[in-house]
Order: C-alpha cells, then structure tokens, then sequence
C-alpha cells in the first residue's frame, strides 16, 4: 500500500512541476502576481510529494519488501540495516528518485529563502528549475520506475553489490547529487536572467551560494568516492581517471571557475556572460555526467550497468537543456554589456586566467572521455585512453593554476603592480624553494615529482596565510581584527591553503610510496621500509552476509610492536563476488597499507605491503577546502542581499 | 535458517576465487627487470575488465599478459618491442597512453589548442577592458540602481 502511495505521489508531483514550469513563466512575461505567486506553493508541494514518494521507496528496502522488482535486484534480508537504506540510492532507479529529490529540495530551497528576488526573477528561476524536473520525472516515470512490482515475489533479494556495502560508498552518492543538481540552481539563475535580459551584481550575489553549495558537496562527494576507492580497490589506488570519475571532476572544474568569475560579476559588473556561460556549462556538464554513467556508453569499473534507451532519453534531456540555454545565450549574450574598466595586470585578469585553467583543463578531461567513442565511430579505431593521457594532459594546467594562485588572489582590483603584490610573497617563494630543494636532496635519484609537490604546495598554502594576514592592515591589533575578518576572506584563504595541502599530498604520495609483494610464511618476519612485520595467523569468520579470511599481522618498528592490522578477504555468496578489505594502519605521516591474498601452494600467504606517505593529507586537503567554501557561505552579505535567513548549506539532508 | 547457512557456504566454496594483482611467483628476481615490467603493465589495458591495468586486474587475462611481459623481457626484448609485441597480438585497444598517430593527434593537441584559443580570446578580451572608455550607459533604471546601492551599502556596513 505505502509503495502504491509512493508511487502516485511521484506522479502526482510530476503533474504539480509541469504546473510549476509552465503558470509562473507567462505569469512573469504578462505580469500577473496571481500566476507568478503559483511557484512557490507548488516549489513546497513538489518537494513533499517527491520526499514522500522517496521515503516509501526507502521504506521498501528497510521492510526488505521484495514484493518490489528494485528491492528483489538490490538488496537482500541479511544486509545490515544501514546498507538497506543506503541501497535505495545504490542502483540506476532508486539512484533517480534521489536525483529528483534533491533537484526539488534546491527549488523549494529557493522559494523558501527567496523572498528578496525581484518577483519576476523569482517566478522565472523557479519555473525553470521546475521544468528540469518535468524532464527527470517523465524519465523515472517511463524508464526507470523504482515502485514495479513482481508478479510472484521470490523468497529473498539478490543482494546489493558487496562493493557498495561500504560505509565511504553508502554516503558518496548524496554528496555527490547534492553537487550535481546543486548546479542545476546556478543554470536556472542564468537562464532566468537571459529571459529577464539583465544580468548585475545583485544577480551575481544570489547565485553564487547556490554554486558554492553546489561546489561543496561535489568536493566532498568526489573526496569520499576517491577515498572509498583507496581503501576499498585494495592496492591503494586514488584516483583513476575513470569515465565515471571524470563525469564529477568535469562539474567540479567548471563550478570552480564560475564561483570565481562570479566574483567579477558581484565585484566590478564584468564577465557578465561569460559567468553566465560557464553556469549553463557547469549543469550541462552535471548532465553529461550523468548521461556517462547512465548509459552504459562508456565502458568503467563503477557504471550501473544500463539499457541504451535510457541513454538516449538523458541524452534528449541533455539537447534540449543545454542546447536550448546556449541558443538562449547566443540571442542575448550582446544585451548583457561589461561595464568595469581594468587593466591588463589586475584582480580580473587574474581570475580570467584562472577561468582560463579550469574550463580548459575540464575540457580536456572531456575530450580525453569522449575519445574512445569518437574515434570508433569516426574513424573506426578500437581504442583506450587511460590515466597516462589525462596525466599528461591534465597536470600542466594544474601547475599553471598553482603557480599564478598566490599573486593572482593578492592582486588588486582594477591595477595592479606585481613587483608590489610579490613584496610580501617573496619569502614565501624562497621557502617553498628550500623546501623542494631539501626534498629533491633527501631523495636524489628519484622522480622530480616529490619536490614539485613540495614547491608548489608550500607556494599556495603560504600565499593563502600571507594573504589572510595582510587582509589584517597595519600596527597593533592585527590579531584581533584577524578573528573579525568576513568570512568570505577566511574561506578564500582556507580553501586555497586545502588545495595547496592536496597537491603537495598527490605529489608526495606518488613520488614517495613503497611497495612489498610476498608470499609471507606465518610467524616468519619480513621488512617492509622501517617496519617489520610478521604474519602471526590466517582465520576464517563469517560477517552478517559474507565469509571471510582474516589474516592477523603484527608491525614493530624498532622492536616494537606498533599495531596489529587485520585485512580480510571477504566472499559475498548472494552477490558471488569477492571483495578485499586492506587493513590500514593511519598515520599523520604516512599510512602503512597491507591486503592479504591467496594461500599458497607451498604454504604461507600472499600479502601485499604499501607504505603511503601522506595519504590522508589528500582527502584532508579536500575537507579543508570544502571547510573554506561553508567559511564563505557564512560571509553576512550573502545573507543580507540574498533575502536568505540561513545560508543554503543549512539544513540539507545529508543522509 | 541452518540450512541456508550451509547453502551459502557451499556457494562460496564453488565461486572460482581470482588471482589478485601481481603475485609474488611472477615477480622477476632481476629487480631492473621487474621495475620495467611494472611500468610496462602499468601502460596496458587488461582485455577483459572495465578499466584497469594489467598490473591492478585480478583477472586471469591480466596474469597471463604479466607473464607474457616478463617473458619478453627476460628474452631481452626492449620495452618498446615488448609493447610492440603485444599491440600486434590485441591491437591499440591495449594502450592505456594513446598513440600519437592518425586522427589521434586530434586528441593530442586538443589541450594546447583549446589551451591557445581561451588565451588568445581572453587576451583580445583583457586588451579591450583596458582600453575601454568609462561605461556609456547603466543597465538599470534608477529605481533599481538605487536599491542595488542600498544592498551594497548594508553589505558594506556589515563586511569591513
């Protein structure tokens, strides 16, 4: 009965979104407050009616329902009760209903707080926003409906893949669909405001906490699946380069180059359509990116396996939205003049160049995905490009982007003088100097990506504290005032020293880690870097769902004992597959990694040892950049001029 | 419940377990040697998993490849014959690093180029900024501009 509800409420507030995407835009084209005024009661029944709809969903898989076809495919009655719900979003339907949700939420988030919009505005945004929603709930409706039943319900479920029973995985989807429809905010903003024909400060203001939400928690979701990959793969792998990676990382770049050349809109009034350019791309990106990894078109490890027809829907979604905003843009770009006036070294330039970066980097990696199936049906080649490409292609812009940060975010509006803005920087130069110097010293012989780490994040993480220091003025007090600085100067520094603090710890882990492959007889000890280790026993053990082998392994360093880690091999039977689990000893400095393998023929255990030097650091630098940008959504003119009474991070359900 | 339990265990003992990565009896005892076939694998797709190398993949495909490579190398062949070996018998499909030959240049020089058009455009775009003239025209009535003046006087009151 609760699916049956569940169900008509999700057609219902499909019913309730046309409504919405249709009554408030005429109502702004004729100015009749009656028509624009239907948005906002109809923005809070959509989202009720879709959380509604969700939470029956959810409420399937805790009752382990497999009356439902979804319930049957994903889940079965011995999995953990936190991995039921999880699995609602852990496959292709389920995974939708959340997409939907969350797009509802931002636009019941926007009639909420909205209320300093000029009508119009508001009207338009949320019409657009709504007619996004129309698009993804006739896609659930007629695709990938998540409320079928069985005719005969089997005994139990097939199992949730064991991959996804995970509790880094089980929380990295909603992040990550919180980021990516988060940008859905900035496209309806910019598409409303080429209908309003206007685009100027106050516009800038209001969009950019929506693209700092949005950037947040694609921060945060990329960071957990890159950390879940780590530990979860078993050789300590971070980042891929995988279609499906690539499909968040392309957002991500672009949501970072717009919350940037939004600040020229906000600041000076100009990079108008540009900012408005790079907010249609930064969804349409979103799209893309779902559209990869819905499809099925592009073959990687974390795809859900999907029919064509599928893809060609999202792919129409796509056309029609993107397409539709950049005719849209073509036809009004010109009315949208740039009034500031600067010169060629200044703040503007300086953030023109990042935007440079970033949409061009994100390009590249869109290239480099699309590849394989451009070249086969163009030019009739099999072939693969994998992290080789990106590595090369990708990390120059990086560098480039690291190397101008520092000066570029010290520079003043209008004109600068860089022999004034590097006054303060020097030291900070001469530092990461020593420093990479020191590192390429200690290690010679070694590649020179460790001490390029080393330099290059020194050199941003610095420049970010010389930057937030000397926002502080002059003389006496400057401790204190430096408590009282506006947050968008604390996150601008905190986010830029977290990007400093990643790069190095990519750099370093790269350059630096060590690596031990044996067949490790038991109570034998071997050495692995400083670290001795012995493996003490192999056990078996059964989990709620799975077998298990458990090595047990005892680590001295100096003779004495540090840790004893315990990395299993488990087997889900349900599922039929098999998952490592490395067991990790963290560290502040560095990480030792072990995985245990098969046993050998001649006695003893394969086990694999890795030695990872500032891992952690990766996803601390992450957190703290995140951390940077909820820093600036705190920032008091964000909630003075953007009407919102809480910043829009506030109150979003996470889980 | 008991004997789903001895269901589930007897399933687990036919599930055939993988391999996993490199094993220690493929391992080369000429560290040199092996260094190079790491960073062989490293470049080669395994066949039949979704996105992995042969160095990674657990999957028997991959190991025969492994062994494969270290044969060759242990034949004396060069890194580049090695590949060249192998790209003969599974076709460019296996190279992780794109050839540079053919259309494939296109993919190559995509970056540079992008990377010069944005530059020069932004370059054009800068050039005209400062040498603009003051704005001609306001883009908003005076009712507005008033009211975007007093959001930004609060703001101004509240920032610095």
């Amino acid at each position: 009965m609760i699916t049956e509800l569940g169900h008509f409420a999700l057609v219902l507030a499909f019913l309730v979104a046309i409504v919405q995407a249709v009554v408030p835009l005429i109502g702004a084209a004729k100015r009749w407050p009656g028509w624009m005024a239907v948005a906002e009661p109809a923005a809070t029944t959509q989202f009720l009616l879709t959380a509604f709809s969700f939470l029956a969903l959810t409420w399937a898989f805790v009752t382990s329902d497999f009356s439902l076809r979804l319930v049957v495919l994903n889940s079965h009655s011995a999995k953990p009760l936190i991995y039921k719900i999880s699995g609602t979003w852990g496959n292709h339907e389920g995974s939708m209903l959340l997409w939907v949700l969350i797009l509802t939420f931002f636009g019941a988030m926007a009639a909420w707080f909205g209320s300093n919009l000029p009508p119009t505005l508001r009207a338009r945004v949320l019409a657009v926003q709504s007619s996004i929603a129309v698009a993804f709930f006739a896609f659930i409706l007629f695709t990938s409906n998540p409320f079928l039943r069985m005719a005969v319900p089997p005994f139990d479920g097939q199992d949730l893949n064991p991959l996804l029973q995970d509790p880094g995985l089980a929380f990295h989807p909603p992040f990550l669909y919180l980021g990516y429809v988060g940008l859905s905010m900035s496209f309806s903003f910019a598409v409303a405001a080429l209908i309003e024909g206007r685009v100027d400060a106050a516009w800038a203001r209001w969009v950019r906490p929506w693209t700092l939400a949005a950037w947040i928690f694609l921060t945060i979701g990329i960071a957990l699946g890159s950390w879940w990959a780590y530990y979860e793969l078993g050789w300590g792998g971070f980042w891929f380069w995988d279609p499906v990676e690539n499909a968040s990382f392309m957002p991500w770049l672009f949501a970072a180059a717009l919350l940037h050349s939004a600040i020229v809109v906000e600041k000076r009034e100009a990079l108008k359509s540009w900012t408005v350019l790079l907010a249609i791309l930064a969804f349409g990106f979103s799209l893309i990116g779902t559209f990869i990894v819905r499809s099925g078109i592009i073959t990687s490890v974390h795809a859900f396996a999907n029919d064509p027809e599928r893809g060609v829907f999202i792919l129409a979604i796509l056309a029609a939205f993107t397409g539709g905003a950049l005719t849209l843009f073509a036809a009004r770009a010109q009315a949208m003049e740039a009034k500031g006036v600067f010169g060629m070294i200044s703040r503007e330039s300086a953030l023109v160049m990042n935007n440079i970066f970033l949409a061009v980097s994100s390009m590249v990696i869109f290239v480099g995905t699309v590849w394989p199936v451009v070249a086969e049906l163009a030019f009739d080649r099999k072939l693969s490009v994998g992290p080789p490409f990106f590595d090369m292609a990708f990390t120059p812009f990086v560098i480039a982007l690291a190397v101008i940060l520092p000066v570029g975010s010290m520079l003043p509006w209008k004109r600068g003088s860089l022999a004034k803005t590097m006054l303060p920087l020097w030291p900070v130069l001469g530092l990461s100097v020593a420093l990479a110097g020191l590192a390429y010293a200690m290690t010679t012989g070694e590649s020179a990506v460790g001490p390029l780490g080393v330099l290059l994040g020194v050199w941003v993480f610095g420049g970010a504290l010389v930057d937030l220091w000397r926002r502080t003025g002059r003389g006496t007090g400057r401790l204190r005032r430096l408590r009282r600085l506006p947050g968008a100067d604390w996150g601008k520094a905190v986010a830029h020293a977290g990007l400093g603090i990643t790069i190095f710890a990519i750099c370093a882990l790269v350059a630096w880690q060590q690596e031990d492959i044996r067949v490790a007889q038991p109570g034998e000890p071997f050495t692995v870097g400083r670290y001795d280790l012995i493996l003490h026993d192999v056990t078996s053990a059964r989990g709620p769902n799975y077998l298990s082998t458990v090595g047990e392994i005892h680590v001295f360093r100096n003779g004495e004992e540090i840790t004893r880690l315990f990395p299993e091999k488990r087997n889900y039977p349900v599922a039929r597959m098999p998952t490592t689990e490395a067991a990790i000893d963290y560290r502040f400095l560095r990480d030792l990694y072990v995985v245990i393998g098969d046993a050998q023929a001649g006695g003893g255990w394969t086990v694999r040892t890795y030695i990872k030097p500032f891992a952690n650091w990766i996803w601390g630098g992450c957190i703290i950049m995140a951390l940077g940008g909820l820093l600036s959504l705190t920032d008091r003119r964000f909630r003075v001029a953007a009407g919102a009474r809480k910043a829009p991070a506030a109150g979003v359900p996470a889980e | 419940m008991r004997a789903l339990r001895w269901i589930c265990i007897a399933l687990a003992l036919l599930t055939a377990l993988p391999a996993a990565a490199v094993q220690p009896d493929e391992v080369l005892d000429d560290p040199v040697l092996e260094e190079r076939a790491r960073e062989i694998s490293k470049g080669l797709r395994c066949l039949v998993c979704r996105n992995e190398n042969i160095d990674e993949s657990n999957a028997d495909l991959a190991r025969d490849l492994r062994l494969l490579v270290r044969e060759r190398l242990v034949e004396g062949d060069s890194d580049d014959e090695v590949v060249a070996f192998v790209t003969d018998r599974y076709g460019e499909y296996v190279l992780l690093k794109p050839l540079t030959t053919g259309s494939n240049w296109l993919l190559w020089a995509a970056g540079p180029i992008m990377f010069l058009l944005a530059l020069a455009t932004g370059l054009v775009f800068l050039r005209g900024r400062a040498r603009a003239a003051a704005p001609q025209e306001a883009g908003l009535n005076a009712a507005e501009e008033a009211r975007l003046q007093a959001i930004l006087d609060e703001d101004g009151r509240a920032g610095r």
